[in-house]
């Protein structure tokens, strides 16, 4: 579990590991990143909700993701609105389009921003940015990916490559 | 409800960034309240009807302050920008259902000499309603603060319209010429040329430095109440002739929307044109909410005074300045007057519809709109009249 005395240490804003958006990250912290998918009308949803949108049905479950996706649009931050983010910039933001239909607030990582476009087919990567994160950032992430990942005290996000 | 409830009250502070307005948050909104009422010829006791803008003061304590010893609604619309407009809305409903009679709301912050607007933004991203999805799927990709956010929007916009910089450009322009005009705006005698707009650093791409609204001190102030009692008070009345404010779907995460384009304001605005009875092309003018350009682009398509997608050649040739078909912000909006939270644009709406905007009155002008834009997309609207 994170917790918040942790994440300060780190400086960076990471995600409060409660309910399904902490169920979210303990996915990507196995290496899959999953969405929830309703059990009755087969709809797949992102940000988690604890209720079909679409049917009201209460029956979901957790489907893996086939982690591949289009840039649907991005922002180039380049100044940073935030002291934990200000060595990063400039940084790519990015909605990803996942093959599944829905959309995830993701970044970019390792693409020079102008090679950056709508369109551009990603795939999924994980980048650990947990407690124990040392300030590492990309490299960290890439072993993340693997069995590095499993580490249940560490908190991954999904982030995404050109693919 | 149309035209039975009216804008009676108009009243801003001074605006400024640099020392600072060596006032509390409080004290800066009641000075802007006072004003307001001394306007419409109200005594401070007689409101008994207070909005206070989300997070930013109570109506108990606001109520204590001016002596307001029969408050009897209180409530604050949590629309972030859209919240000033919107509670015009709210406060038409008030006063004509008898809920209260004179209802007063204030707004305003030292968005620059207090903690900075930026960073104030970023505690009440905690407090909006989609505050928790911001800080578990937007904040740890470094998607902080609101110019990000829209510039996701706007980023879009331009791929499947064409949309330029230029185009956003032009709204820059068309508020710092405005402000040219206001001696009370922060960017009077700071004229703007596409040059230095398009030289201005890259802040988060599309948007530039210019691109972005104004961090400043100030506050502004309106008190609403019937028709009726509109009648007997100080000044001519500004009624409210339709009104109306909407969410996105979802309103509390915008990345999912299946329509990324469409805010509160698209459903908003037709309701607020159909209650008064007119269409978009009958405004003489329009007080857009201008946290950013786009949003204006974004919302000039969204309430119907272009199609969507025509909104970058809207804003060209002059069209959304003063003498031409459209003039936007007047008063030079929060990208050039002062970031006073929306309130602003319905104090300049009055203004204009008084006929009391001097050197950038708007000739003639009797029927003026006036739009709120906040959290992730909500949208008011109010179409005013004379």
């Amino acid at each position: 579990m994170a917790d918040s005395g942790k994440k300060k240490a780190a400086g960076l804003p990471l995600p409060l590991m409660q309910g399904l958006h902490g169920e979210f990250y303990r996915h990507c912290a196995a290496g899959r990143l999953s969405f929830q998918r309703c059990s009755d009308c087969g709809r797949w949803r992102h940000v988690p909700r604890e209720i079909c949108p679409a049917c009201s049905s209460w029956n979901w479950s957790w489907e893996q993701s086939s982690g591949r996706g289009t840039v649907y649009t991005y922002t180039i931050a380049e100044r940073p609105m935030h002291p934990s983010f200000a060595e990063r910039c400039p940084y790519a933001v990015a909605v990803v389009e996942m093959e599944e239909g829905v959309r995830v607030l993701s970044q970019v990582v390792d693409c020079p921003p102008s090679e950056l476009e709508i369109g551009a087919a990603v795939t999924v990567d994980y980048l650990s940015v947990g407690p124990e994160r040392t300030g590492a950032n990309d490299r960290q992430g890439e072993e993340a990916g693997d069995a590095g990942a499993s580490d249940s005290e560490g908190i991954v996000l999904p982030v995404f490559r050109l693919a | 409800m149309k035209d039975k409830a009216c804008i009676v009250g108009v009243g801003a502070t001074g605006f400024c960034r640099g020392e600072g307005s060596g006032k509390s948050l409080h004290g800066l909104q009641l000075e802007a309240a006072l004003t307001a009422l001394a306007d419409a010829g109200l005594r401070a006791g007689q409101v008994d009807g207070i909005m206070p803008f989300p997070n930013l003061g109570t109506a108990e304590g606001f109520a204590a302050s001016l002596g307001c010893e029969n408050l009897r609604f209180a409530t604050t619309v949590n629309m972030g920008g859209a919240a000033p407009v919107a509670s015009l809305g709210v406060a038409a409903a008030a006063v004509t259902s008898g809920l209260a009679d004179y209802v007063l709301m204030p707004a305003g912050w030292n968005g620059y000499s207090g903690s900075r607007a930026g960073a104030i933004v970023q505690e009440m991203t905690a407090s909006i309603p989609g505050g928790a999805i911001a800080r578990d799927f937007y904040l740890p990709h470094g998607l902080v603060a609101p110019p990000q956010w829209y510039a996701l929007i706007a980023r879009r916009h331009m791929h499947e319209y064409g949309t330029t910089a230029e185009q956003l450009g032009a709204v820059a322009l068309a508020m710092r010429k405005h402000a040219q005009l206001n001696p009370a705006a922060v960017m009077h005698d700071k004229s703007m040329t596409m040059e230095q707009y398009l030289a201005s650093p890259m802040i988060t791409d599309p948007y530039r430095l210019f691109d972005c609204c104004l961090e400043t001190d100030g506050a502004a102030a309106c008190v609403v109440t019937t028709t009726e009692r509109a009648r007997d008070l100080a000044r001519p009345p500004v009624y409210i002739s339709g009104v109306a404010s909407a969410q996105p779907y979802p309103a509390d995460e915008i990345t999912g929307r299946e329509d990324i384009f469409r805010t509160g304001l698209t459903v908003a605005a037709p309701r607020a044109f159909e209650m008064a009875g007119v269409e978009p092309a009958d405004a003489d003018f329009a007080q857009v909410y201008d946290c950013f350009t786009f949003e204006v682009v974004q919302q000039l398509e969204e309430a119907g005074f272009c199609t969507r997608g025509e909104g970058g050649a809207f804003v060209e040739g002059g069209r959304i300045e003063l003498g031409g078909e459209l003039p936007v912000n007047t008063h030079g909006g929060l990208l050039s007057e002062a970031h006073v939270l929306g309130m602003g644009h319905v104090v300049e709406a009055a203004r204009q519809l008084r006929g009391e905007a001097a050197g950038r009155q708007v000739a003639d002008a009797s029927l003026g709109v006036v739009t709120g834009w906040g959290d992730f997309g909500d949208g008011s609207i109010a179409v005013l009249r004379n």
